[in-house]
Formats: C-alpha cells, sequence, structure tokens
C-alpha cells in the first residue's frame, strides 16, 4: 500500500477563509494545537475576493444603529427563516469581531473623528459596513494572516519553533472525514504538491470550506468552491440544511465571455449608481415588493435624496435585498428589455459629486476590473450586468452557540454551515458572520476536546485504508471519461434547471441528470503524470476528486428546491410564486441515504424567543407568520 | 474572433523540462489564463498551473508571459496579434513544481521574520486614526501577494546567495507599512537595514513596474524607509517626533 504521513493536532481546521483562519486563532488562543488545511496557498481563500465590507452596527455613522436594526434586517433579509439564534450572536458580537481585528493591524477607511467608516448596503437600514475601499475580504484575510504570523512568532520565541502549535497545511485537500464508530476522529488529505497522502490524527475538525458555486456555469466563485465542506459532513453522518437556497447576485459581469458571473461590487449601488434597462428607465421602481413598500423611495427625486439625507427620505429600491434585484434584472432581459450582451444596466456615470475622480477613488477595483477585462471605462460609460451564482445560504446544521453539526466531535462554519442567513444574505453579513461564528467554533471544539478527557478516539485502520483507496481510483481505472467534460455537463445542467428561476418540471429532469451524472463521476479516469510517483500536482486527478462533492450537492439542492413548494428569498419556483408562512416553519434537512443518494425530511422550525418577537412591530410579523404563530394581542 | 493561437508552455519538473508547441481555440475576450484552462481541458489534463479568483485579487496565477512577469488572469489575449506565439513559463526566481507551479515558500519564510504589527496598549474599539494617516499603510495592504517583485528583482533574480540576507521588496515594503501605520508603536528600522538587506536595493523600480496593483513600491515605500534609516543614524528625535506624536516604545525590535 502507498505510504502515509500520520500528523497529531487537537483541533484540525480545514479551510484558510476567513472563517477557518479566525477558527484556528481562537483554538491556539486556548492554548491548543492547530493544524490549519487549505486546497490553495496561505492568503489566497475565497475570502480575498469580499470587496464591499463588514457588516457590524457599530453605529459609527449613524448612532441610531445597533444589535436589534441588525437584527431585524438580517430576519427580513432572510425572510425569517433564519436560524435566529444565529441571527442574534452575529447582530450582537460582530461589532468587537471588527474591532479586534483593527488591534491586530487592520486599516479600515475612516470617518472624520477617526473611526471606523461605515458604508449603505442593500437591506441594511443604516451605514453599517466597515470596508477599505472595495476591497476588504483582502484585509480581513491578510489580517488575520498576519496574526496567525504573529502567533507562531511567539511560539517560535518559547519553543524555537514556528509551527510548534500553528501550522498551515497549504495545497492540501481532505477527502474523507475520519470517524471512530460515532465520533470524528481525524481527516485523511493529499499534498496537492507531491499527491502524498496524509492522516490528521485529531478529536475535533472545524469544516471552513466556503461555498459550492463550481457546480453551476455562472458563477462568482473559483474553483475551490466545490462544495468539499458540505460533502465530507454528508459522508461522515452530518446533515445539511436548507441546501435549495442558493443566492445570485444581481450584478456580475455578463461580458466579455471568460469573464462571464465575475462580481460586481455591491458598493457600487451604496454608493449611487443605479439600475435601468435598454429603454433607460430605472425599472426597480416598478418591483418594490408589498412586504417592503413602505420601506423603500417610489420616486427617483426620493431615493436620489436619501444618499445625502437618510433621515428624511426613503433609500432607492436598487438596494433592495439581493433576491429582489436578482428576479428583476431576469425578468427586464425576458421582457426583452435587457442590453446587447444579455444583461442590464449599472451606471454610476454623472452620479457621484466628484465626478470621474471620486469614482475611481470610491471604486477602484471596480474601475480596474472593467478597464482591464472589458475595456469599459466606467466613468464614462455604463456597465452590463446580470445575475451570478454567489453564496449558498444552506450549509452544514449546526448548534448556534458552538458551532457544533451532529456528528460529536465535527464543528462547521462560514459559507459552509447553514442557518445563519435564512433564504437570503444580506451584503456585508458573511464577513463578520466569519469572524464570529469562527471564534465560536473555535472555543466549542476545545470544549468539546475538555469533555472527553484522556479518553481521545484513535484512527482504525479501515478508515484510512477506504479513504486512500478511493482517492487512488480515478488513477488506477483505464479509458474512463474525462474529469473536465462531466464537470462541465454538470455546471450547464444546474444552470439551465436549477438555477434563478425554478419549475417542477426541470426540478425533476435535473434529479434524472443527475443519477445518469452519477453512474460517470463514478467511472472517470486520468493517467498519472511524471512527477511524484504519478500524483505530483495533478490538476485532472484534483478535479476528479472534487467531483463527487459537487455531485452530492447538487443533488441536495435539486432535491430540497423540488420539495419547497413557494418562493422564498434564494429559492423560486415560477409554480409557486407566492412566499407561505406554512413553509416558514419546514427546514428541509438531507442527509446520505443507504445507496449514497440524498435523503430529505422536514424538521420544524424552533418558535422565535418571545424578546426577539417583540422587536417587530406586528404588522411586520404577520406577512412572515402564520396565525397562530403571532404574539397573543395581535391575534 | 475565433482564431487559433500558436502557444509554447514550459512543461516539466524540479529543473528538468522544455517548452512545448500548442495550437488552442481564442475567443473575444479571453485572457491567458483561460486558454491555459482550454488547454487542461481539451489537450492536457494534467497542466499544473496555480488561479483562484480569475480576477487579479488573489495573486496566485503569476507566470512570465513572453518574458514578462505578469498575472495570468489579467493578461488579455488582444494585447497579442493573432500570429504571435506566446510563450508561457513559471516565474524564474523561484525553484519549479511542475510546469507553472513554483515553490514560493521563500516568501513566507520572509513574511514570518518581520516583527508583527503591535498596537501598545490600546484596547480594540478605542483606535482613533485619521484618513490621511492610514493611507500610505493602505496602499502597500493593497498588495496581492503575488510576488512578481520579489520574482523580478535583480538583487535575489539571478543571485540564489542573496535570499538569505534580503526579504525583497514586497516584505520590505511590509516593513515599511508597519513603520508608517499610525497605531504601531515598534521600530523596524535597524533590522530592515541589518536583516531584511534594505541596503541591498539600488532603486532600480523594477519591481513597480511589475506590480499589478500598482504600488508605488520604490519610491513610497523603500525611498522613505531608507531615508528613516538613514535619519535614524543622525537624529532619532526627529524620527520619534514625525511618528504622529507616538512615542515608539521598543527602540530597535529584534527580528521575529
Ligand atoms: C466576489 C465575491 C465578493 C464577496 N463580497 C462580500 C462582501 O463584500 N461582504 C461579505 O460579507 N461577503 C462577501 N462575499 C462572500 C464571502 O466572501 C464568502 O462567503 C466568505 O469569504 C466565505 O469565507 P469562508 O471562510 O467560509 O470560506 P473561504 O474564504 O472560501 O475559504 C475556504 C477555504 O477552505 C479551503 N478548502 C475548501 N475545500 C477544502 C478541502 N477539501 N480541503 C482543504 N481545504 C479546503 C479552501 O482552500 C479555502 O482556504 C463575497 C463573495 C464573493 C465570491
Ligand atoms: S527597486 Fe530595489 S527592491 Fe525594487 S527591484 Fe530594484 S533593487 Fe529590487
Ligand atoms: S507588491 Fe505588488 S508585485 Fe509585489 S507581491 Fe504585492 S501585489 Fe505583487
Ligand atoms: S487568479 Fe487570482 S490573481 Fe489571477
Amino acid at each position: 500500500m502507498t505510504e502515509i504521513e500520520r500528523q497529531q493536532y487537537d483541533v484540525v481546521v480545514i479551510g484558510a477563509g476567513g472563517a477557518g483562519l479566525r477558527a484556528a486563532i481562537e483554538a491556539r488562543l486556548q492554548g491548543k494545537k492547530v493544524a490549519i488545511i487549505s486546497k490553495s496557498l496561505f492568503g489566497k481563500a475565497h475570502t480575498v475576493m469580499a470587496e464591499g465590507g463588514a457588516a457590524a452596527a457599530m453605529g459609527n455613522v449613524n448612532s441610531n444603529d445597533n444589535w436589534m436594526v441588525h437584527f431585524r434586517d438580517t430576519m427580513r433579509g432572510g425572510k425569517f427563516l433564519n436560524n435566529w439564534r444565529m441571527a442574534e450572536l452575529h447582530a450582537k458580537e460582530a461589532p468587537d469581531r471588527v474591532w479586534e481585528l483593527e488591534a491586530w493591524g487592520a486599516l479600515f477607511d475612516r470617518t472624520k473623528d477617526g473611526k471606523i467608516s461605515q458604508r449603505n448596503f442593500g437591506g441594511h437600514e443604516y451605514p453599517r459596513l466597515a470596508h477599505v475601499g472595495d476591497r476588504t475580504g483582502l484585509e480581513l484575510i491578510r489580517t488575520t494572516q498576519q496574526k496567525i504570523v504573529a502567533l507562531q512568532q511567539e511560539d517560535h520565541r518559547d519553543h524555537g519553533d514556528y509551527e510548534a502549535r500553528i501550522k498551515v497545511w497549504a495545497e492540501t485537500t481532505v477527502t474523507r472525514l475520519l470517524k471512530n464508530g460515532e465520533q470524528i476522529c481525524g481527516a485523511f488529505a493529499y499534498v496537492r504538491e507531491t499527491g502524498k497522502f496524509v492522516v490528521f490524527e485529531a478529536p475535533a475538525v472545524i469544516l471552513a470550506t466556503g461555498g459550492i458555486g463550481k457546480t453551476f456555469k455562472v458563477t462568482s466563485n473559483s474553483w475551490e468552491y466545490t462544495g468539499d465542506g458540505h460533502a465530507l459532513a454528508m459522508l461522515a453522518g452530518g446533515t445539511l440544511l436548507n441546501m435549495e437556497f442558493v443566492q445570485f447576485h444581481p450584478t456580475g459581469m455578463v461580458w466579455p465571455p471568460s469573464v462571464k458571473g465575475l462580481l460586481v461590487t455591491e458598493s457600487v449601488r451604496g454608493d449611487r449608481g443605479v439600475l435601468k434597462n435598454s429603454d433607460g428607465k430605472r425599472f426597480m421602481f416598478d418591483y418594490i415588493p408589498d412586504v417592503f413598500k413602505d420601506k423603500y423611495a417610489t420616486t427617483e427625486e426620493e431615493g436620489d435624496r436619501w444618499y445625502d439625507d437618510p433621515d428624511h427620505n426613503l433609500r432607492p429600491p436598487e438596494l433592495l435585498p439581493r433576491d429582489e434585484v436578482a428576479r428583476a434584472i431576469n425578468s427586464e432581459v425576458k421582457a426583452g428589455r435587457g442590453t446587447p450582451h444579455g444583461g442590464v444596466y449599472l451606471t454610476v456615470v454623472d452620479r457621484m459629486p466628484g465626478g470621474a475622480a471620486e469614482i475611481v477613488k470610491r471604486l477602484p477595483s471596480m474601475h480596474h476590473q472593467f478597464k482591464e477585462l472589458a475595456d469599459v471605462d466606467i466613468t464614462k460609460e455604463p456597465m452590463e450586468v446580470g445575475p451570478t451564482c454567489h453564496y449558498v445560504m444552506g450549509g452544514v446544521e449546526v448548534d448556534a452557540d458552538t458551532a457544533a453539526a451532529i456528528v460529536p466531535g465535527l464543528f462547521a462554519v462560514g459559507e459552509c454551515s447553514g442557518g445563519m442567513h435564512g433564504s437570503n444574505r444580506l451584503g456585508g453579513n458573511s464577513l463578520t458572520d466569519l469572524l464570529v461564528f469562527g471564534r465560536r467554533a473555535g472555543l466549542g471544539a476545545c470544549e468539546y476536546i475538555e469533555s472527553l478527557g484522556a479518553d481521545l478516539p484513535s484512527v482504525p485502520d479501515a478508515e484510512v485504508e477506504a479513504a486512500a483507496a478511493e482517492a487512488l481510483a480515478p488513477l488506477e481505472r483505464e479509458g474512463g471519461e474525462n474529469p473536465y467534460t462531466v464537470h462541465h455537463e454538470l455546471q450547464q445542467m444546474m444552470n439551465d434547471l436549477v438555477g434563478i428561476i425554478r419549475k417542477e418540471e426541470e426540478l425533476a429532469l435535473a434529479l434524472e441528470a443527475l443519477e445518469k451524472l452519477r453512474e460517470r463521476v463514478s467511472n472517470v479516469s486520468v493517467a498519472p503524470v511524471a512527477a511524484s510517483g504519478g500524483r505530483g500536482y495533478h490538476p485532472g486527478w484534483h478535479l476528479a476528486l472534487d467531483l463527487r462533492n459537487m455531485l452530492l450537492v447538487s443533488e441536495c439542492i435539486a432535491r430540497a428546491a423540488l420539495e419547497r413548494q413557494e418562493s422564498r428569498g434564494g429559492h423560486t419556483r415560477d409554480d409557486y410564486p407566492a412566499m407561505s408562512a406554512e413553509w416558514r416553519k419546514v427546514n428541509l434537512i438531507c442527509r446520505l441515504s443507504g445507496d449514497g443518494g440524498v435523503s430529505l425530511k422536514h424538521q420544524p422550525m424552533e418558535p422565535m424567543r418571545a424578546d426577539l418577537i417583540e422587536l417587530f412591530e406586528n404588522d411586520e410579523l404577520k406577512k412572515y407568520l402564520t396565525a397562530d404563530e403571532l404574539p397573543e394581542e395581535t391575534k | 474572433m475565433t482564431y487559433k493561437a500558436k502557444f509554447k508552455v514550459w512543461r516539466g519538473d524540479e529543473g528538468q523540462g522544455e517548452l512545448t508547441d500548442y495550437t488552442v481555440e481564442v475567443n473575444e475576450g479571453e485572457v491567458v489564463l483561460d486558454i491555459l484552462h482550454r488547454l487542461q481541458a481539451t489537450q492536457t489534463p494534467d497542466l499544473a498551473l496555480r488561479w483562484n479568483c480569475k480576477a487579479g485579487k488573489c495573486g496566485s496565477c503569476s507566470a512570465e508571459i513572453n518574458g514578462m512577469p505578469r498575472l495570468m488572469c489579467m493578461t488579455r489575449m488582444s494585447t497579442f496579434t493573432e500570429d504571435e506565439t506566446i510563450t508561457v513559463t513559471p516565474v524564474r526566481t523561484f525553484p519549479v513544481i511542475r510546469d507553472l507551479v513554483t515553490d514560493v515558500s521563500w516568501n513566507y519564510q520572509k513574511a514570518r521574520e518581520v516583527p508583527a504589527f503591535d498596537g501598545g496598549d490600546v484596547k480594540p474599539g478605542e483606535f482613533r486614526m485619521m484618513q490621511q494617516d492610514v493611507e500610505r499603510s493602505q496602499e502597500f495592504r493593497k498588495c496581492i501577494e503575488c510576488f512578481l517583485c520579489n520574482n523580478v528583482c535583480h538583487v535575489v533574480r539571478d543571485h540564489e546567495e542573496n535570499k538569505e540576507a534580503f526579504a525583497g521588496p514586497r516584505f520590505l515594503m511590509r516593513v515599511a507599512e508597519l513603520e508608517m501605520h499610525p497605531a504601531d508603536v515598534l521600530d523596524r528600522r535597524e533590522i530592515a537595514q541589518d536583516e531584511f538587506g534594505l541596503g541591498m536595493c539600488n532603486i532600480t523600480k523594477c519591481c513597480t513596474e511589475v506590480c499589478p496593483e500598482h504600488i508605488k513600491i520604490t519610491d513610497n515605500a523603500l525611498i522613505p524607509m531608507k531615508e528613516r534609516v538613514a535619519g535614524k543614524k543622525y537624529d532619532p528625535i526627529v524620527w520619534l517626533g514625525s511618528k504622529l506624536g507616538i512615542v515608539k516604545k521598543g527602540e530597535n525590535t529584534p527580528t521575529a
């Protein structure tokens, strides 16, 4: 059998994005020995791409803001399907987590009195997003990366070894979680450079693997987003929550084809950008849904006044939550009012008081991105934009306070976890989600380990052998299909049949197609390379292994989408266009079925705590809740 | 708009390899990375390369294209003529792992030696900094760690032996960033000179020229650092005063 390296840690964190790094920092601060595993190099995780900012009710720009307002916005954005305990913890703890970054060296943009500046974003009542130009994610990842380096420097001082208590395993991919009976006992991985296998023995594993966008063709996500954490959790007996909710960001680039899907940050709209159709009309005014009628401006004049005088005007409907804007764009294009390349126009031309110079200052990376990739100067011409698969709200079912999954020893945090964002995530809420629950997952894992005492689970040989055999299979098979072909077909199918607007017939077709793809995935093969016994830096082999995960995740999305007969947030059913208060009470839970497919069950939503319900006006609650759920006096 | 382009791509591992010829389809609006992805999908599934964001934000896809150090995802095919042969090779300063993937661990080692930010006694939430004071360091924090500047700098590009004593423009700039950080209290001037090799930089500005983030590494980071180091030798008091009234607690912070 092939050589396998063994490593012992207290906590293994899978993922080096904001969530994973924050979790690792916490576990190390609690005195644990930690490994951070990442598919790409240290500092490159998807979090670097976040542009707009990190939402936290610090109240620096508008002192009326506080955690209760933030909580309400988050619940509204998620259409009340959120795990309300997570939304509560998030709203309460986000400011501390942002301030902590500053104490680790982050340099946010400032207000006039020297505090952290905050900007407007869709669905947030007050300016709430701490930001650094439009590269906030880079700042977050660099700061946490540098904090880890700072901790390594401490260890170097104390133990003579930078990696004594925290080591980053860059370009290493986990393909299986390992279990001893019911408990997690480690993870199985290969090092990308050499293809060498490594078994990480650890009583606690934290999943922080990000999203699933690479299952769709048009996406703002990178190759890393193959739903690994989602799939790893399921394969280890975990459950996934509400996987039908996939966020299509309203503004992705639509041209040139090679960058189709690439994100155009929502800050463009927060900073006065407006959407127009090919008739030159600001069409969003036609798409304000009833639940938001009294919260958005009905005339362009009022909407425009709001940027300078938000206390006396309503905000423009370009800043509705993402699901609303994405559907509106979709409808305009369908009605024949789209741009030449099938999008709508988004423009900042003549919209900023400081003219072109202010555009370049406020939106430097958008200016750069359009100039370099599309030959468009956004200070002179409008951008063409359309919806793109951006974020998955669904994810590993976890306990709100500790991030613990149902499998003992398994934790999940960040985009791969579920619940926090309900049916639709507000912009900016992800970055602070990573920090708030990253810290909590680190603490949760440490508490769990303490509870085990000396009774640590060992890694059974059979688990390791099975994982190794599975990883080697595509290399050992001969004459199978090319993994790239299968991947392209999966992406096209998901885009066509499980995309932004869904129907029963198409979802049924998708499930049939997935059945066939499952067979093809189990039959892909790749030829060994010359380096390192055939497995040295072999992208074809890597993709062959990722396919299993994408397939499982796709099946969860399609099954849950077929089951949920209503439209809510990131799930729009053409055949069930209304939101249903009955369905709001239902969480859809996916787990692995006996035959390796996916089984689905309904799980009732826990009723919201009374003191949290009281934060809402009764008129608003009536829009979401069934009569039975309303507080006594409203009935 | 579709045409077939001629490519030469370096293939091989650990020092042994050669330029291999390919003919690949090119469509409107594509970048070099798209073409290499098409090669992977249709002709050579094992072609090793790094990328993540495909938007110039992560700094993973550094390579040398017709000898110029560049990001593959930000190099548009329209910058070449249709009959031009495009040569893609791994960055030269770091050892090749396979094909276009190089071992960049030297950069991470250097990163680890620069003493981290130290905010002194200020509590989280109590930092007050003015926009004009954070902007200098913010420019350097735009860095996406593509390491193209470290790759191109002649001090290490053809002088393996200098890697020990020289941190490269990326990490000299990190030192400058911390030195100009309004809330940092350490003093890294001496180690900038003695440990990280600031003196070996003879301000050729090659690093600035290749930086995809258009950071003015030489003018805004390296030259001011040199002045600060020189200033320290002559007049440490002026230096202390110039740090926004903050008195540095650690004179001569050692490497980490
Ligand atoms: C273009 C763009 C812009 C965005 N802008 C914003 C914004 O302005 N505000 C906001 O709040 N949110 C924004 N988001 C969303 C937010 O950036 C992400 O949801 C968030 O960064 C996810 O962080 P994470 O820590 O969960 O995962 P990531 O940062 O994606 O990290 C995942 C990590 O897991 C690793 N990994 C995955 N699978 C494996 C495996 N099998 N083995 C080992 N390692 C593995 C990866 O290598 C990576 O290190 C944006 C997203 C995109 C795509
Ligand atoms: S300016 Fe200095 S650091 Fe930059 S390339 Fe020239 S010698 Fe190297
Ligand atoms: S300074 Fe510029 S060239 Fe150097 S690593 Fe950073 S982004 Fe790349
Ligand atoms: S792929 Fe991220 S910079 Fe090129």
